[in-house]
């Protein structure tokens, strides 16, 4: 009887979390704000979000292309399919890696310093301040971050995409000696815009609307205490990654069984 | 910092998007169908088209003219039939003689859809572009009915001669099968 | 009760700023405030008191239209707070400020930018203008010097009077203060006492300090109001407040370790504890 009082009143706690969380997003998006005053704001979180994270998402997608490719090769070559390297390395890159590894990295990098920078913001009644100062704190602070952290996510996938089919280019074709126009070629046959580019886009998208809006939410819901913010910080981090993966599969699923 | 330094770098941010969007959208993704991404389609019946997929290309002589739209079953024969979207500057040339098969592309490779082209001839492409008058098209049914002329291939038309994937199984079969004959 | 209700009456009700009616509030099963009831005098420095932990936080919020009380009314220049829409609830709060325990400067703008910011979201001066309001209010807090710092640069005390000057940008009717000397050493809590009380004589606005540091705010503090036990136990003038005769009040005022607020907190009794202990 107690096990299922906690269940129920765990469950109960999860819909009011879930409630509250569209609540602020809805606040935070219903109306417009003034463009005069708010796109200094979102440029300002855009630079914060999206350009300071431009470096980790490069890296990575040079790297991770590197070892696609690498990896790739090895196993291609047996068959004498080396050719083939090209549209394996680019479809594994615009169809899932791309929007997914940049995803969980924006979850790492930008969404646990969201959640940091808003629970910090309520901690030090900076949240509370705005509102008495007849400011709508959802407005102002919340829905700036939120059109950042939508925008950035798919421009940072498809650097993180074409930074990692040139590193795959650099390792196939200039140290492994794959031929640089059937690595080109063979990709442009089997790679297409709608399905592949454009998928990759909305995959990106969509991950971005749930990364971002779960570390806003850790954040603005957080106990605003220091312990508070550490957890809410953990928090993001894992269930953004977390539903990212379970939204992933649902995507590929709809996406690309037909 | 300053907020030009900052609206500098966002734009550098986003213009590094839009020069990544260019480079997968023109570099590596092929830009639908050569040319203006015109088309029309075309259809075959086969007997079995083996592991032939949607989006497979579709070669004359080894040069990609279209794709395979899309796969399904004839509703009253239930033999499959394939949907091919052409290139548009295509239309009218082939004459409805014109046989596809579905060929492999080396020992491992993907399947695709080869046509070997029959040219259509002149009065035909007229007609099927629509630029005949009243009293061809009299002579065209004339011609239709002796067998006289064959018609040129337009939107939409059904493609008659057709040949099947090669399935490995039922080469094996037929082989034995001979064997046993002899 | 019915003692604590006598109290409560006020003078002058159309001299009030703010008039706390019969409200009720409670925190998931906690009741905080049960039936409470005072106001707050047009242009004085009102001070409210108590033990902490029990909710003085808690009033300002009420009184900002932060929180909603389960019952009764909080009349602002005589609107209702509870029953305003958004729309009239943020034109009221033009029209107040608060300064927090923390200061809550914006962490990411310098001091002066700080300032500027009520200024800049509220009218439309054009920025010369701002530039020399920002400036006189920074120099009535005595910080102008200090205007392109950021806020991590500022001591405690001086963040706390950057707020200030925050706070009384947009010269509002009243400026709530959330324990303004809380963690000051003694001379930036002097500093902090005689800015509040000038403020009040210049810009002749209505201040009200919730705090529990006694011997600072009696000593600006014309109108006091003491809350414990959910409800107000005695309001009238600092000297009134020191000659009360409720043991309650006294012993607040004067610190005394134990008293009707006992010492202990409520337990099995000492003996038995021990020994139980022991048997173990």
């Amino acid at each position: 009887m107690d096990f299922l009082q906690k269940l129920g009143h765990k469950t109960l706690s999860r819909f009011a979390a879930l409630g509250r969380s569209t609540r602020m997003l809805i606040g935070a998006l219903v109306n417009i704000p003034n463009p005069k005053k708010g796109t200094p704001l979102l440029i300002r979180q855009l630079y914060m979000i999206g350009y300071q994270s431009l470096l980790i998402i490069m890296v990575s997608g040079l790297f991770i292309g590197m070892v696609l490719a690498l990896q790739g090769y090895t196993v291609l070559v047996g068959y004498g399919a080396e050719d083939s390297l090209g549209p394996l390395v680019a479809l594994s890159l615009l169809r899932e890696l791309g929007p997914v590894v940049t995803a969980l990295l924006f979850a790492g990098r930008a969404g646990s310093a969201l959640t940091a920078e808003i629970g910090l913001m309520k901690a030090t009644e900076q949240l509370s301040s705005l509102e008495m100062m007849a400011i709508d704190p959802l407005k102002r602070v919340i829905a700036p971050r939120f059109w950042a952290g939508f925008i950035s996510m798919p421009i940072l996938a498809l650097i993180f995409s074409a930074v990692a089919i040139l590193g795959a280019h650099l390792v196939g074709v200039d140290w492994l000696g794959v031929d640089s126009g059937s690595f080109w070629s063979i990709m442009q046959a089997q790679v297409s815009f709608e399905k592949d580019i454009l998928n990759g886009i909305i995959k990106s998208f969509v991950f971005a609307l749930v990364v971002t809006w779960i570390a806003l939410y850790k954040g603005y819901d957080c106990i605003p205490t220091s312990e508070g913010i550490s957890k809410a910080t953990t928090e993001t981090v894992v269930h953004s990654s977390l539903a990212v993966l379970g939204f992933d599969f649902l995507l590929t699923a709809v996406m690309f069984s037909g | 910092m300053n907020t030009r330094k900052i609206e500098i770098l966002v734009g550098l941010f986003v213009a590094l998007g839009v020069i990544a969007f260019a480079v997968l959208a023109l570099k590596v993704a092929n830009s639908g169908i050569s040319g203006s991404g015109e088309y029309y389609v075309l259809n075959a019946k086969f007997e079995n088209i083996g592991s032939l997929k949607a989006r497979a290309p579709i070669k004359v002589g080894g040069v990609v003219i279209g794709r395979v739209e899309g796969i399904s079953i004839h509703p009253q024969e239930f033999v499959p039939v394939v949907n091919m979207k052409i290139d548009a500057n295509y239309e009218c040339q082939f004459s409805d003689t014109t046989s596809v098969s579905i060929l492999t592309s080396g020992i491992l490779g993907e399947q695709y859809l080869g046509i070997s082209p029959v040219i259509a001839s002149e009065s035909a492409r007229q007609s099927c572009l629509g630029n005949d008058s009243a009293g061809n098209s009299e002579a065209d049914e004339l011609d239709d009915l002796f067998g006289v002329e064959s018609k040129a291939l337009k939107n939409g038309d059904m493609i008659a001669d057709t040949k099947s994937a090669l399935v490995l199984e039922e080469l094996i079969g037929q082989f034995l099968f001979n064997q046993g004959g002899e | 009760m019915s003692i604590l209700a006598e109290l409560d009456v006020e003078s002058d009700l159309s001299q009030a700023i703010v008039e706390i009616k019969d409200v009720t509030f409670s925190r998931g099963e906690k009741t905080i405030y049960k039936n409470m009831s005072f106001s707050v005098p047009k242009g004085k420095i009102t001070a409210i008191m108590g033990p902490s932990g029990i909710g003085k936080t808690t009033m300002l919020r009420l009184i900002g239209g932060q929180l909603k009380p389960d019952s009764g009314d909080i009349l602002f220049e005589g609107a209702s707070i509870p029953n305003m829409t958004r729309r009239a609830l943020y034109d009221a709060r033009k029209n107040m400020s608060m300064l927090f325990q923390s200061g809550a400067l914006f962490t990411d703008m310098s001091v002066f930018d700080n300032v500027a910011f009520p200024l800049r979201e509220h009218t439309k001066l054009s920025e010369e203008l701002i530039r020399l309001v920002v400036l006189m209010k920074l120099q009535a807090v005595g910080l102008r010097g200090a205007s392109e710092l950021m806020p991590s640069e500022l001591s405690g005390g001086m963040a706390r009077r950057a707020a200030l000057a925050r706070a009384i940008a947009l010269d509002p009717e009243l400026i709530m203060y959330d324990e303004p000397f809380a963690g000051q050493d003694p001379i930036s809590m002097g500093v902090l006492v005689k800015l509040i009380k000038s403020l009040n004589e210049v810009l002749g606005l209505s201040s009200l300090i919730v705090t529990h540091d006694v011997t600072e705010v009696l000593s600006i503090a014309e109108h006091v109001v003491i809350i414990a036990e959910q409800g107000v136990i005695g309001s009238g003038t600092a000297d009134e407040m020191l000659a009360h005769s409720s043991p309650l009040v006294q012993q607040f005022l004067q610190g005394l370790s134990d008293g009707p607020v006992p010492f202990h907190q409520p337990a099995s009794s000492y003996e038995d504890a021990l020994l139980i202990q022991g048997a173990r």
